[in-house]
C-alpha cells in the first residue's frame, strides 16, 4: 500500500503557443513526502505543478491522484478536489485584499461549505500555529511579506489537505523569513502527513525536501523515488 | 507647461493597453459630448421646423381679398394615411402672378399634383391604390423642396384645381407669416425643464466616470514618475494634462459622433415628426460652453480623484478607506432644493413667470443632485453594516467596504435617472388624467364614423360607403339645419333634421316602434345643443340651405334621445325617408357608422378614398374609448427612450469599470480558481458587488422620485397618487441595465478565471 | 584535483605528445601555475604502468618528448567513472567542478548530467545540514548556515554554468 504513489504524472506534454513548457515529464509523489521541483526559470516547473494540481490540463499524458485520472474528471470535480484535498501557497498576490487575514484563511473551509463561525475558529488555530495570530483582523495590505506568506501557509493547511502545492513560496522573502516559512510549512506538513510539491530554484529552500526532481527544458530528471 | 505635455504624451503611452484606455476615454467622453450637443440642438431644430411651418402658412386673417392677378384660392384637404397625417391643399390660381408655396417650382394645374418626397414614395409603392384615388389620380409634376416641408418624411401635397370657388376655400396673395405657434403650457415647460435635468445629470455622471477610465494604471504610472523625481505638484499637472487630452479627444469624437448622428436623423420618424439634418444645429454659445466645460471638468475630476490617493514613489496608497464620508455637506443640495420648491407647493399657476420657472428647475435639479451627493454616504453607511452570508456575498461586501466610491458614482447616475423618471411619470400620470378625455365613443356599436358635409346626393353616398370593400355593415343618416317658418334664425327656432331608415335612426333615439313614414322629436339633455321645443307637430319649417318647406306631421311622436356611437346625445327631429323626400332638399350632410375588421387598416384607407371623392370636406375616424393629448404622449415616450439611452450609457461605464477591475485582479481570480473556488461563487460575487449598490441606489431613487413627484403634483394642483406601474417600470429598466452589464461582464470573468492567469510574471 | 584523469580526458580527444598535453593542460586548467614537465611525465608513466594509456608511436630522435601517447579502453572507463562520480561537497572545489565540466564537453559527454549528479550530492549534504540545524543550538545553526550558503553558491554556479553551456560549447570546441 505504501508503495502506491499518491500523485503520478505520466509523460506530460504541454505547450503554450509555440513554446513547449513540458515534454514527456513524469513524476511520482508518495504520500507525506516533500518533493522539491527544481530547475532554471522557464524550465517548466510551474507548469508541472499546475498540471499536477489539475489547474492546467496537459496536452497529452496523464495525471493520476490516488489512482484516478484527473484529466477525466469534470471541471467541477477537479475544483472540488483542489478545494478538498489540495492546498496552495504561491509567491505573492494570493491573499484576497478585501478580506481580513482570518477570513482569508477561513476561505477554503467556507468554499467547502463549512459554517462561518467554525471555519474562522479553525482558521484562528492555524494562524496561531504559524505564529501570526496578531494579524488575524488585519487586511493583507497592512502586514509584512513574511506574515503574509505565513497566513498563506495557514490557508493552505487549514483544510488538512493531502497535498500542498507551493510555488516559490519564499520567492519574495528575505533569507530569515524564507527559512521560517519553510520550517513552518514542512513541519506542519510532516505533522499532518501532507505531501508537499515545492517548486523552487533555491537550493536552501529545496534542502527542506526529502528529494528533488529537476526540470530542464520541460523534461524531468532524477525521478528516482526516495528510499 | 512641459508637465502638461508630458501628461498628454502619457495618455497614449503604455502600448496596446494605453491606446485602449485612451480610445475608451475618448469614446466615453465623445458619447456624452454628442448627447450634450444633441440636447443643445433641440431648440434650434424646433425653431427651424416652426420657421418652415410659418413660411408655408396660407391663411389670411382679416378682410377677404378681391380676386386679382396675384391671388390664389386655397382649400385645406388634410387627410391621414395609416395613422400618419397628410397635409393637403387644393390650389387654384386666379391670375398669372399667383404666389407659389415654398418649395414648389410651379403651381399644379387641374389634374396635376405636387407632392412631398415621402408621399411620392408612397404613390410609387403598391400602397398607391389606397391613397391615389382620394386625389383623383392626378399626374405628379414635381416634388416639394425641403424649404416647404416640416421634415423629410412629412406627407404633403398641393393639388391643382380649376373648379375651386371661394366657397369652401380662401383667397391669399402670399405664403408665410404664420401666427405664433402653439405655446407649451406652463406645466409642459416645467416637464421639459425637468426632463432635461433628468437626462443631462446622468450624462454628467457618465462624463465624470469616462474621464476616470483607467485610473489605477494612471496612478501607478504617476508613482513611477515620482520615483524618478517628480514632485507632487508635477504629478498633478501631469495628471491634468492626461485628463485634458482624453477630454479634448472626446470632444473631437463627440463632434464626429454628432455629425454622423445628424446625418442619420432624417432616416428616423418619431411620432410623425421627422427632422432635416441641417436643422439639427446646436447654438454656438452652448457649443462653446461644452468645448470649454468638458475639459475643465475632466481636469477638475481627475484632480479630485488624486486628492483621495497619495502617490508615493514606491506606489499608490488609497486614503478613501480611512476617511469616513461626511454627511453635512451632502445634505445641502437636497435641503436647498426642498426650500426652493416649498413655496411653490401651493400651486404653480404663476409658473409662466420666468423666475418661478427657474425656481422650479433649480429646486428639482438640487433635489436630484441631492440623490447624487447622498448616495455614496448612504452606500458607505449601509455596506459597513452588512456582513455574514455566503462566500460570494462576503467577497462582494468586503470589496465594497474597501472601495464603494467607484460604484457609488455610477449608481448615483442611475439613481438620478430613475428618481427623475419616477417623479416625472408620477406627474404624467396625474396630468394625463387632465389631458385624457373619455371620448364617450361606443366602440361596440361601430368601428368608424364617416362624415361628409353638404353633398348633393347623400343617399347615394351612403350606399357607396357601405359598398366599400371590407365594410361589413353600418347605417347612415342625412341631416340638415331647419328653421321654423317665418321666424328669424335665432337659437330658439333653429334645429336639426335627421333623415334615415328606422335602424339608422335607432342609433340616435330610443324608438319604441318605427315604420317608414314616421317622424320623431328626440329629447336630449338640456345642454345637448338646440332644443326641439319650437318644433311641435304641424310646425312648418324650412330645411337646409335651399330652405325647402316642410311640415312636421301631426302624428310626430316625442322620444328620448340616445347617445350615438360617437357619444352625441341631442335633441333633433328624426324623419324616415317616407315622411320627407330627401332628393328634394338639396345638399345634405351625411353621418355614417360603419363596421369592419378593426385590424384591417386597408379598409379605413379605402373609406378615406371614397369619402374624399365624395366630398373635399369629409371626416373619417375610427372610434376609440379615450384620447390623449398627443404632446404628452410624445414627451412621455421621449422620456422613456432618453432614460433607456442614459441607463445604457451608465451601464457601459459600469461595464468598463467592472472589466478594468477584473483585469486588475486577473492573478487573484486565477489563484482563487486554482484553490478550487467554484466559478459560480465568483460570478455571484461580481453580481452582488454590482447589484448591492444598485439596490441601495434604486431605493434612494424611489424615495427621491416620490418626493419629486409629490412636489410636482402639488405644484400643478393635483392630488398625490403613487403610480406603482411607473415605479416598477423605471426601476425595472434600471435593473435590466445592471443585469445586462453583469451578463456582459461574465464572459470576461470566465476568460480571466482561466488558471493561465497564474502565469503572468 | 586529479591531474591523471585530466590528462586522460585530454587524450580521449586523440593521441598527443607529452609536450602537447602540458600545453593543452596549461591553456585550459592552470591559469597561474603551469605544470612541470616532470609532473607530466611522471603522471604519464604512472598511467602507462596502470594500463590506462599506451605509446601510440615513437618518432625518431632523442628524448622522451618523441613519444606519442594514446588512451586505452581502460583509460576511457576511468575517465567515465571519474566524471560520473560526484565530488564530495566541499569548500572551494570549483576547480575540480570546472575541470570536470570542460572535460565532459571536450569528450562529448553530457555536462548537464554531471551537473545534475553533483546537485543531487550537494542537496543530500544540504538536507543533512538543514536537519542538523533544526535540532542544533545557535552555534550549530550558524555553522550550518555558513556551510549551506557556500554549498548553495556552488550549486548556483553549477546552474549558471548549465545555463551557459551553449556559450561554453562554442568556446571549448573553437
Amino acid at each position: 500500500m505504501t508503495s502506491e504513489p499518491l500523485l503520478v504524472a505520466d509523460q506530460l506534454t504541454k505547450s503554450f503557443g509555440p513554446t513547449t513548457a513540458l515534454e514527456r515529464a513524469s513524476v511520482q509523489i508518495m504520500a507525506g513526502e516533500v518533493v522539491a521541483v527544481m530547475g532554471p526559470s522557464g524550465s517548466g516547473k510551474s507548469t508541472l505543478l499546475h498540471c499536477l494540481a489539475g489547474i492546467v490540463a496537459p496536452d497529452s499524458g496523464q495525471v493520476r491522484y490516488q489512482g484516478r485520472d484527473i484529466g477525466a474528471m469534470s471541471d467541477t470535480a477537479r475544483s472540488a478536489l483542489r478545494r478538498g484535498e489540495f492546498g496552495f501557497v504561491f509567491q505573492f498576490g494570493q491573499l484576497v485584499p478585501e478580506l481580513t487575514c482570518l477570513e482569508n484563511v477561513a476561505l477554503p473551509l467556507r468554499l467547502n461549505r463549512l459554517g462561518r463561525r467554525a471555519a474562522e475558529r479553525r482558521a484562528a488555530e492555524w494562524l496561531a500555529r504559524l505564529e501570526v495570530s496578531e494579524v488575524a483582523g488585519k487586511r493583507p495590505g497592512e502586514i509584512s511579506g513574511g506574515q503574509g506568506q505565513r497566513v498563506a501557509v495557514a490557508r493552505a493547511l487549514v483544510t488538512a489537505p493531502k497535498v500542498i502545492f507551493a510555488d516559490e513560496p519564499t520567492g519574495a522573502l528575505d533569507s530569515l523569513n524564507g527559512e521560517r516559512v519553510m520550517r513552518l510549512l514542512t513541519d506542519a506538513a510532516r505533522q499532518t502527513g501532507a505531501a508537499v510539491v515545492l517548486v523552487t530554484h533555491e537550493a536552501r529552500v529545496a534542502a527542506y525536501s526529502d528529494r528533488e526532481v529537476v526540470v530542464r527544458d520541460g523534461r524531468t530528471r532524477g525521478m528516482e523515488l526516495a528510499a | 507647461m512641459s508637465d502638461l505635455l508630458l501628461g498628454a504624451r502619457m495618455a497614449f503611452s503604455g502600448g496596446r493597453d494605453g491606446w485602449a484606455r485612451a480610445v475608451l476615454t475618448a469614446f466615453g467622453v465623445g458619447i456624452g459630448v454628442a448627447l450634450l450637443l444633441l440636447a443643445a440642438a433641440v431648440p434650434a431644430t424646433l425653431q427651424a421646423r416652426q420657421a418652415r411651418g410659418d413660411a408655408r402658412y396660407d391663411f389670411r386673417l382679416g378682410e377677404q381679398l378681391p380676386a386679382a392677378a396675384n391671388t390664389l384660392l386655397v382649400s385645406t384637404f388634410d387627410t391621414e394615411f395609416r395613422d400618419r397625417p397628410v397635409r393637403g391643399r387644393i390650389l387654384r390660381p386666379e391670375g398669372p402672378q399667383a404666389p407659389l408655396p415654398p418649395g414648389v417650382a410651379a403651381l399644379p394645374r387641374a389634374g396635376e399634383v405636387v407632392v412631398s418626397p415621402a408621399l411620392k414614395k408612397l404613390l410609387d409603392s403598391p400602397d398607391r391604390d389606397l391613397f391615389a384615388p382620394r386625389l383623383g389620380h392626378p399626374e405628379v409634376i414635381g416634388t416639394i423642396g425641403p424649404q416647404g416641408l416640416a421634415g423629410p418624411h412629412e406627407l404633403a401635397f398641393y393639388l391643382g384645381s380649376d373648379t375651386l370657388t371661394i366657397d369652401g376655400s380662401h383667397r391669399t396673395d402670399v405664403f408665410g407669416g404664420g401666427p405664433p405657434g402653439e405655446e407649451f403650457g406652463p406645466t409642459l415647460i416645467l416637464l421639459v425643464v425637468i426632463i432635461f435635468v433628468v437626462l443631462l445629470l446622468p450624462i454628467a455622471v457618465f462624463l465624470g466616470a469616462a474621464v476616470r477610465f483607467g485610473g489605477e494604471p494612471r496612478e501607478r504610472r504617476l508613482a513611477a514618475l515620482r520615483l524618478v523625481g517628480a514632485d507632487r505638484r508635477m504629478t498633478h499637472r501631469i495628471a491634468a494634462g492626461e485628463a485634458m487630452v482624453g477630454a479634448l479627444l472626446g470632444i473631437v469624437v463627440g463632434g464626429l459622433l454628432f455629425a454622423i448622428g445628424r446625418q442619420l436623423v432624417p432616416l428616423v420618424t418619431l411620432w410623425n415628426i421627422s427632422v432635416y439634418a441641417d436643422d439639427v444645429r446646436p447654438s454656438p454659445p452652448i457649443v462653446a460652453l461644452i468645448v470649454v466645460a468638458v475639459p475643465v471638468t475632466a481636469v477638475v475630476v481627475s484632480l479630485i480623484a488624486l486628492r483621495r490617493v497619495a502617490i508615493e514613489p514606491l506606489g499608490v496608497t488609497r486614503r478613501a478607506a480611512s476617511t469616513r464620508r461626511r454627511l453635512w455637506w451632502r445634505l445641502i443640495p437636497p435641503v436647498i432644493g426642498l426650500v426652493l420648491l416649498a413655496p411653490l407647493v401651493n400651486g404653480v399657476s404663476a409658473v409662466g413667470a420666468v423666475y418661478t420657472r427657474y425656481q422650479v428647475a433649480a429646486g428639482a435639479v438640487l433635489l436630484l443632485i441631492g440623490a447624487v451627493t447622498l448616495l455614496p454616504w448612504l452606500i458607505d453607511l449601509l455596506v459597513r453594516r452588512l456582513g455574514g452570508g455566503p462566500v460570494a456575498w462576503q467577497l462582494a461586501i468586503r470589496r465594497l467596504q474597501l472601495d464603494s466610491a467607484t460604484s457609488a458614482r455610477l449608481v448615483s447616475g442611475i439613481a438620478v435617472a430613475v428618481a427623475g423618471t419616477i417623479g416625472l411619470q408620477m406627474l404624467f400620470a396625474g396630468v394625463q388624467r387632465q389631458y385624457t378625455t373619455e371620448t364617450g365613443e361606443d366602440t361596440t356599436r361601430a368601428t368608424s364614423h364617416v362624415q361628409l358635409f353638404n353633398i348633393p346626393d347623400g343617399s347615394a353616398a351612403i350606399r357607396q360607403l357601405l359598398a366599400v370593400p371590407g365594410v361589413t355593415g353600418g347605417t347612415g343618416t342625412l341631416w340638415a339645419g331647419i328653421v321654423r317658418d317665418g321666424s328669424s334664425p335665432d337659437q330658439a327656432s333653429a334645429g336639426f333634421l335627421r333623415i334615415g331608415d328606422c335602424p339608422a335612426l335607432a342609433e340616435y333615439a330610443e324608438l319604441d316602434r318605427c315604420v317608414d313614414g314616421d317622424v320623431f322629436r328626440s329629447l336630449g339633455p338640456p345642454d345637448g345643443g338646440p332644443s326641439v321645443d319650437a318644433f311641435g307637430p304641424g310646425t312648418q319649417v324650412a330645411v337646409g340651405e335651399r330652405e325647402t318647406p316642410w311640415t312636421l306631421p301631426a302624428d310626430t311622436r316625442t322620444v328620448p334621445a340616445r347617445a350615438s356611437p360617437i357619444g352625441w346625445q341631442r335633441s333633433e327631429i328624426l324623419a324616415t325617408p317616407g315622411a320627407i323626400e330627401a332628393g328634394r332638399i338639396g345638399p345634405l350632410s351625411v353621418d355614417t357608422y360603419l363596421d369592419f375588421d378593426r385590424d384591417d387598416a386597408d379598409t379605413l384607407e379605402r373609406l378615406r378614398n371614397t369619402a374624399a371623392q365624395l366630398s373635399r370636406s369629409s371626416w373619417v375616424g375610427t372610434l376609440s374609448g379615450t384620447t390623449q393629448a398627443d404632446r404628452l404622449t410624445t414627451i412621455q415616450r421621449g422620456l422613456y427612450i432618453g432614460i433607456v439611452v442614459t441607463l445604457l450609457l451608465i451601464g457601459v461605464s459600469m461595464l468598463v469599470g467592472l472589466l478594468e477591475q477584473l483585469r486588475e485582479r486577473r492573478r487573484l481570480l486565477a489563484m482563487l480558481v486554482a484553490v478550487g473556488t467554484r466559478r459560480a461563487t465568483l460570478a455571484w460575487s461580481v453580481f452582488w458587488q454590482t447589484v448591492v449598490p444598485v439596490l441601495i441606489g434604486l431605493t434612494v431613487a424611489v424615495g427621491f422620485g416620490l418626493a419629486l413627484g409629490s412636489v410636482l403634483l402639488r405644484m400643478v394642483n393635483m392630488p398625490i397618487s403613487v403610480s406603482w406601474p411607473v415605479i416598477g417600470m423605471s426601476t425595472g429598466l434600471a435593473a435590466a441595465a445592471v443585469l445586462l452589464v453583469t451578463g456582459l461582464g461574465l464572459p470576461a470573468l470566465w476568460r480571466l478565471m482561466r488558471p493561465a492567469g497564474l502565469r503572468t510574471e | 584535483m586529479s591531474i591523471g584523469q585530466t590528462i586522460l580526458g585530454l587524450l580521449e580527444a586523440g593521441p598527443r605528445h607529452g609536450y602537447d598535453l602540458k600545453r593543452a593542460y596549461d591553456e585550459r586548467f592552470s591559469h597561474s601555475r603551469p605544470l612541470h614537465f616532470g609532473q607530466v611525465y611522471a603522471t604519464l608513466s604512472r598511467l602507462l604502468k596502470n594500463g590506462l594509456v599506451e605509446i601510440d608511436a615513437v618518432e625518431p630522435g632523442e628524448g622522451p618528448e618523441r613519444k606519442r601517447y594514446a588512451i586505452t579502453t581502460a583509460g576511457v572507463t576511468d575517465v567515465q567513472q571519474w566524471l560520473s562520480q560526484p565530488e564530495r561537497p566541499d569548500l572551494y572545489l570549483q576547480n575540480t567542478l570546472y575541470t570536470k565540466v570542460v572535460l565532459a564537453l571536450l569528450t562529448g559527454r553530457s555536462a548537464t548530467d554531471l551537473l545534475d549528479i553533483q546537485r543531487a550530492e550537494h542537496l543530500r549534504m544540504m538536507r543533512e545540514l538543514t536537519r542538523r540545524k533544526a535540532g542544533g543550538d545557535l552555534a550549530d545553526q550558524l555553522i550550518c548556515d555558513h556551510a549551506l550558503f557556500h554549498l548553495e553558491a556552488d550549486l548556483r554556479w553549477l546552474e549558471l554554468t548549465a545555463a551557459r553551456l551553449d556559450d561554453l560549447v562554442s568556446e571549448v570546441t573553437a
